[in-house]
């Protein structure tokens, strides 16, 4: 393996590592904006040049592979000019529109100006109008070709990740400008990417577009809960502004690395399916058309509870879980209903058409946690009998976790089944028509207002965090269980989600030696 | 003085298969074919000191020995007939006088670095060239010349002519290279160099018009022949295309080194009208601007890179002293911003900056710090690209502010103004 020193830094570094790569390793930030690790090497925008000795020009380092013994200078006096002319070159024809742009604050033209240029206007003259500004390219992007740069990193993306090849960059020279080719859209299910790796303000989401500026946005990591792939995303939420969009908290998701799910990547479903967060939620407890406390709540619960139990039906009571509750939400539903009520029908497969799917990352299996809810309910019931026997009348209790009982088995079933049952428990985070038939509602909070844990469609377990508190009185599904367990007289004794996952480390086999810790950021599969 | 290029150029009906045949044509195809291997082919291009004519001057012989003959993949050679530099129209002449020259060196440099496919690449605006060429091509198939078998021996050639589409930057190798794949023409990153990855990701060399026309001569009469034709490291002759204020503007066959000033005066007949002379470009516009007190120089690749300027194309445009050099420059600069592919930003925006730069100062509304920024705007831009059309921008425009500043100062003054 070379060796090289880079700033007088030295390393050693496979062959075929390229300098760019190996002055990472070291903390060694070379500025880029062709350049992404993604995509194949296009070596256009200049801005990546460095010394290395015994050549007379200055290379780029993203294309230069090391060799042993190379030294490499990334702030020589040479290199340090040739950075700053480079950004001038890029801002020559540039509009500098900074405070109408979204990028704004997050555009790699304005922190490298700030990190490597820093220089006085030397422009007199006019600048070149490029024909497209605003313009829309797609349902979800709209173009600025005076603020593209001509990295071509979208023309790459499309071209190489999800071979759609809509882009392409029309005429020369510095009338250059990119757009989509002659009766195309960009339209496909990774659209919104292109807003992501674009370094400068030329692509941006029209989901996004002038609704918060980035600087009062808060990330939080998370996992993508659309479907059973799990991509690793960025919750990015308005921290202290909840007056600048519709009092929404949720801007807006981003995708985040993970070489082994999703890379750098996100389908749009994904990437736009956030706005169940601020809007349309359960946000109160409620008995048939009252407003009630969550005490009260659990009494009328174990009151439904308690008698069952003690006369051994507790077979009268129906649990409809859910793939889109975490595993530790699972894993309490599993020791209440199974381990502390024996004999309570637990399913949570109901008859879901299958979503939209593709070869790359969008799986038709909209559940972020069926593989986890698969292993830690070990289901013996089957959600179609659960409502079969509601219909017929054998059940008493039916709780139901999440699902829109209306949309997949219809108005009429649900309506004879809320008159059969004596109590009909819709746990949801949304409203919808099984609203209206429940007789208790109770608000869950949704993933970005919690801890937890997804098993995606490879058995990774990912964790998620909480961005920010649950809107209104909602709790997470494992706290409304443990009230309810205390209430039956068999608490749960659980503070918190990471206390849970502990339990399910040591009694759940796959999941043994699995801590918080461990999982970090990128997961852990599940043991076989 | 022999003539080797143009020795056919004006004859009737010179591109004609059968006057070329008649005139020994194809014997040194013959020859290398029969009697020689294909390093001793490379061996005596390399001892005639036979110099890349396209502009770039490196030694053929060694560009042909760099394919990698145990490759497994098809070698192809490509003719560069992409002629766009300012100034130069000697492969149109080739191409339309003497085509089977260009095919028969063709054939000995295929034999030599083991290719079965040659390309043509004819620059779009040359139609005549590509008709004549393409008949020639056509000859030499019916008389089994190109093709399976050819001249009844164990080798096959075919040849492939195409039309560019008009964009100078395809006469950069690689850039060409991409337009010949059906791609927009943007030079490639190197390395890897075209002799290990170029067309469709094979071996491949790729040679002007001008130097293929002289390799025949070279298997004919000898490689110590041909580099007594010119001067030290830089062997035979080349066709200088001289045009400006001469009086007998054309095409000249010289030696290899031959004085500046012997072509503008002795061959060119001077400066007309009594005027003086005051710039040359010595080798397309891409070459430095000389001045009329540096016309001394040797007219080869080494000489005019010692006095920091360029052989290049051989392009000679001479300026006398009614030239606006500010004019000059500008123009220069135009057909930069115009022609640069967009690929690199600083040549993408720095050729057009500087160009309207310029344009100002010509136009009489620039300001003193204009031009003291125009030189280092230019040089920003060079050394720092995919390809040398970049330092071409800054050698080129930067020579006329360096060497004629004052021309561009009268255009400033008067525009000074006290105002902070």
């Amino acid at each position: 393996m070379p060796h090289l020193t880079i700033d007088g830094k030295q390393i050693e570094v496979p062959a075929g590592t390229t300098i760019i790569q190996a002055a990472k390793k070291l903390g060694i930030s070379i500025p880029h904006y062709c350049y992404h690790s993604a995509l194949p090497i296009a070596g256009n925008c200049r801005i990546c040049l460095v010394e290395v000795d015994k050549q007379s020009k200055l290379q780029i380092s993203c294309y230069t592979p090391v060799a042993e013994g190379m030294v490499v200078s990334t702030n020589s006096p040479k290199v340090l000019e040739a950075r700053k002319s480079v950004l001038e070159f890029l801002l020559v024809n540039h509009p500098l529109d900074c405070p109408v742009c979204d990028q704004s604050g997050e555009c790699k033209l304005q922190d490298y100006y700030m990190a490597h240029g820093l220089y006085n206007s030397r422009l007199a003259d006019v600048k070149v109008k490029k024909e497209k500004k605003a313009f829309s390219i797609g349902p979800t992007v709209m173009l600025d070709q005076e603020r593209c740069i001509l990295c071509t990193r979208c023309v790459r993306f499309t071209d190489n990740i999800t071979k759609t090849h809509e882009f392409g960059i029309f005429n020369r020279g510095d009338h250059s400008q990119l757009d989509v080719y002659p009766g195309k859209q960009l339209d496909n299910n990774y659209s919104g990417n292109v807003v992501d790796i674009c370094p400068v303000g030329a692509l941006t989401d029209k989901d996004f577009r002038f609704k918060c500026r980035v600087w009062y946005l808060e990330p939080t990591q998370s996992v993508c809960p659309s479907c059973s792939m799990g991509c690793n995303i960025t919750v990015e939420w308005d921290k202290s502004r909840p007056h600048a969009y519709k009092e929404a908290r949720v801007m807006r998701l981003k995708p985040r690395l993970n070489p082994d799910v999703n890379s750098y990547w996100i389908c749009d479903k994904g990437r736009y399916n956030y706005h169940f967060i601020d809007e349309n939620r359960i946000l109160r407890v409620q008995f048939k058309d009252e407003l009630i406390s969550w005490e009260r709540a659990m009494d009328i619960l174990a009151q439904a509870i308690s008698p069952l139990r003690d006369s051994h039906r507790l077979n009268r009571i129906g649990v409809l879980a859910s793939a889109q509750l975490t595993n530790e939400d699972l894993f309490v539903i599993q020791k209440l209903f199974k381990q502390l009520l024996g004999g309570v029908s637990v399913d949570f497969r109901v008859p879901e058409k299958p979503g939209d799917s593709d070869h790359f990352l969008m799986k038709a299996d909209k559940n972020p946690n069926t593989a986890g809810a698969a292993v830690i309910l070990a289901s013996d019931g089957n959600a179609q009998q659960i409502m079969e026997k509601a219909k017929q009348g054998e059940i008493d209790v039916l709780y139901v976790f999440a699902h829109d009982l209306v949309k997949l088995w219809g108005k009429d079933t649900v309506e004879q089944i809320a008159g059969k049952v004596k109590l009909l428990v819709f746990q949801g985070s949304n409203i919808n028509e099984t609203c209206s038939y429940a007789h208790l509602n109770l608000p869950r909070s949704v993933y970005a207002e919690k801890e937890g844990t997804f098993t995606n469609c490879q058995s990774r377990v990912q964790r998620i965090w909480s961005a920010f508190p649950p809107l209104g009185e909602a709790r997470a599904d494992w706290e409304i269980l443990s009230m309810l367990s205390e209430k039956l007289g068999t608490p749960l004794n659980y503070k918190d989600s990471q206390a849970i996952f502990k339990d399910i480390a040591a009694t759940i086999a796959p999941f043994s030696e699995m801590t918080y810790e461990k999982l970090s950021d990128q997961g852990m599969l599940l043991k076989k | 003085m022999e003539k080797v290029i143009s020795r056919h150029f004006g004859q009737d009906s010179s591109q004609s298969f059968i006057n070329y045949v008649k005139d020994n044509g194809y014997r040194a195809a013959r020859k290398a074919l029969t009697h020689m291997t294909p390093s001793q082919v490379i061996d005596e291009v390399k001892k005639s000191n036979l110099r890349g004519l396209g502009g770039a001057g490196f030694p053929t012989g060694r560009k042909w020995s760099f394919i990698p003959r145990e490759s497994p993949k098809p070698k192809y050679l490509v003719v560069n007939a992409d002629e766009g530099e300012p100034g130069t129209f000697k492969d149109r002449y080739i191409l339309e006088q003497d085509p089977h020259a260009v095919l028969e060196g063709i054939i000995i440099t295929c034999f030599a670095i083991g290719s079965h496919k040659a390309y043509v690449y004819i620059r779009g605006e040359y139609e005549k060239s590509f008709q004549t060429f393409q008949g020639a091509v056509e000859e030499a198939y019916k008389a089994g010349f190109l093709g399976r078998g050819i001249m009844g021996m164990d080798f096959d050639i075919d040849v492939v002519v195409h039309q560019g589409a008009g964009a100078y930057i395809c006469g950069e190798e690689t850039g060409l290279l991409e337009s010949l794949e059906g791609k927009k023409g943007f030079p490639r990153l190197k390395p890897p160099f075209p002799a290990v990855v170029g067309l469709f990701g094979c071996p491949t060399v790729v040679n002007n018009v001008e130097t293929i026309a002289c390799v025949a001569p070279i298997i004919n009469k000898g490689a110590e022949w041909f580099a007594q034709l010119g001067c030290e490291k830089n062997g035979g002759t080349r066709l200088f295309c001289v045009s400006g204020h001469v009086q007998k503007p054309g095409l000249y066959e010289l030696p290899m080194g031959t004085p500046l000033r012997a072509i503008i005066y002795e061959h060119a007949g001077g400066i007309p009208l009594g005027h003086t002379l005051k710039a040359v470009i010595p080798g397309g516009i891409s070459a430095p601007v000389l001045t009329a007190d540096e016309i001394d120089v040797k007219m080869d690749f080494d000489s005019l890179k010692a006095i920091g300027s360029m052989a290049g194309s051989g392009g000679i445009i001479v300026m006398d002293d009614t030239t606006d050099m500010v004019f000059a420059a500008m123009v220069a600069a135009r057909f930069f911003a115009n022609e640069s592919c967009g690929q690199c930003s600083p040549c993408r925006e720095g050729s057009g900056w500087a160009y309207r730069n310029i344009q100002r100062i010509y136009e009489r509304t620039a300001r003193p710090h204009d031009l003291n920024n125009l030189p280092g705007i230019v040089d920003n831009i060079g050394g720092n690209t995919i390809c040398a059309f970049g330092d071409a921008v800054t050698m080129c425009v930067g020579s006329y502010v360096a060497k004629f500043r004052h021309e561009f100062e009268n255009k400033i003054r008067g525009r000074i103004c006290n105002i902070n």
